[in-house]
């Protein structure tokens, strides 16, 4: 049977039937989802939130046709299994940004930037996004970012250098930031 | 617009046995496999296109069901290899021919009982599984669908 679902899942992907692939990976933090599309990585769940209602998501907001195929992270999930082991600085998998837009999405695209091992504030994000008195919709973006770890929304603190929010919890934007040697 | 459509891995998750069991037993293990495998890409074509979430089970047992018959259909088709070829022309090459236009015609869950009794050769059991209705329900309709053959038969 597990031969056979396989097979279909290729198939699937052989005939352009195969719109969100998703597997499930160990990290130091717990297990991550990871989703992509044709275009690229589109979402990765965080140990704290609910998959299903992740995949259920996914299912609304991007296409229904959505199958576990690990295959097609495989890659992916080398390049974060590196990133944990403090041997990758920079992600180079690529990205579908199709669940974010607007100004949101600007401050995403911006976040993804940031170089490995340094922090910005949601006030510099804001204003490279266009709008530096945006501060609270700046940290919304990052509250809202489809793609945490790989976006690293972890790089973003308050202006004094307070930890600000984190979806996976603050340990684990701690336990980040001093694996990229901020902490 | 929200789609109210599970992720098909959902479906798989829910029905892939019970369309295997079906499939086994209308089509044989050998088979079953590739029957299975149309059964999900259709499916999987057809998909975001369904209206809404309402008894997706009984869409996929339908499907698996038209995979069947498809399979069987085939089947019928291909040459059977023989040591001699007869010169007898058979006089009927589709004796049932009649019977089944008559059975596309019955309502559909009545068409689809006796197709899976007849055409799949499946026990009641499993023709409720296809179905998505209770044993007692499939054999009331498959008794219906005959009954109604035989009548218009007469």
């Amino acid at each position: 049977m597990r031969a056979t679902l396989r097979g279909l899942t290729d198939r699937a992907a052989a005939e352009g039937l195969l719109d969100v692939a998703y597997t499930s990976m160990d990290s130091p933090f717990g297990t991550l989802l990871l989703a992509a599309t044709e275009r690229g990585l589109v979402r990765l769940g965080l140990p704290s939130q609910d998959a299903e209602s992740l995949l259920e998501d996914l299912a609304a907001r991007v296409s229904p046709r959505v199958l576990e195929a690990p295959a097609r992270l495989e890659e992916t999930r080398r390049e974060l299994d590196r990133y944990f082991e403090g041997r990758l600085r920079a992600f180079e998998l690529p990205l579908d940004w199709q669940l974010t837009d607007g100004f949101r999405g600007r401050v995403q695209r911006a976040i993804a930037r940031i170089p490995y091992g340094q922090t910005r504030s949601y006030t510099e994000m804001a204003g490279e996004a266009g709008n530096e008195r945006a501060v609270r919709a700046a940290g919304t973006a990052c509250g809202t970012n489809p793609i945490p770890i790989v976006v690293p929304c972890h790089r973003v603190l308050r202006s004094g250098g307070g930890l600000g929010g984190y979806g996976g919890g603050l340990a684990m934007k701690e336990a980040l930031l001093s694996l990229e040697g901020r902490r | 617009m929200v789609s109210e459509l599970p992720p098909f891995q959902v479906l798989l998750d829910e029905h892939a046995a019970d369309v295997m069991a079906v499939l086994r037993g209308a089509v044989g293990r050998v088979d079953a496999d590739d029957c299975f495998q149309e059964t999900f890409i259709s499916a999987l074509r057809a998909y975001p296109k369904l209206g809404g979430a309402s008894n997706l089970r009984a869409w996929l047992m339908t499907i698996a069901h038209r995979k069947a018959v498809d399979h069987h259909r085939a089947k019928g088709r291909r040459p059977v290899p023989v040591a001699e070829v007869s010169e007898v022309t058979l006089s009927d090459p589709e004796p049932e021919g009649e019977l089944w236009a008559l059975v596309g015609t019955l309502p559909p869950k009545q068409r689809a009982a006796v197709e899976l009794r007849y055409a799949c050769d499946l026990p009641h059991a499993e023709i409720a599984a296809a179905l998505g209705c209770s044993p007692e329900a499939a054999r009331r309709n498959l008794h219906e669908g005959v009954k109604r053959l035989r009548r218009e038969l007469a």
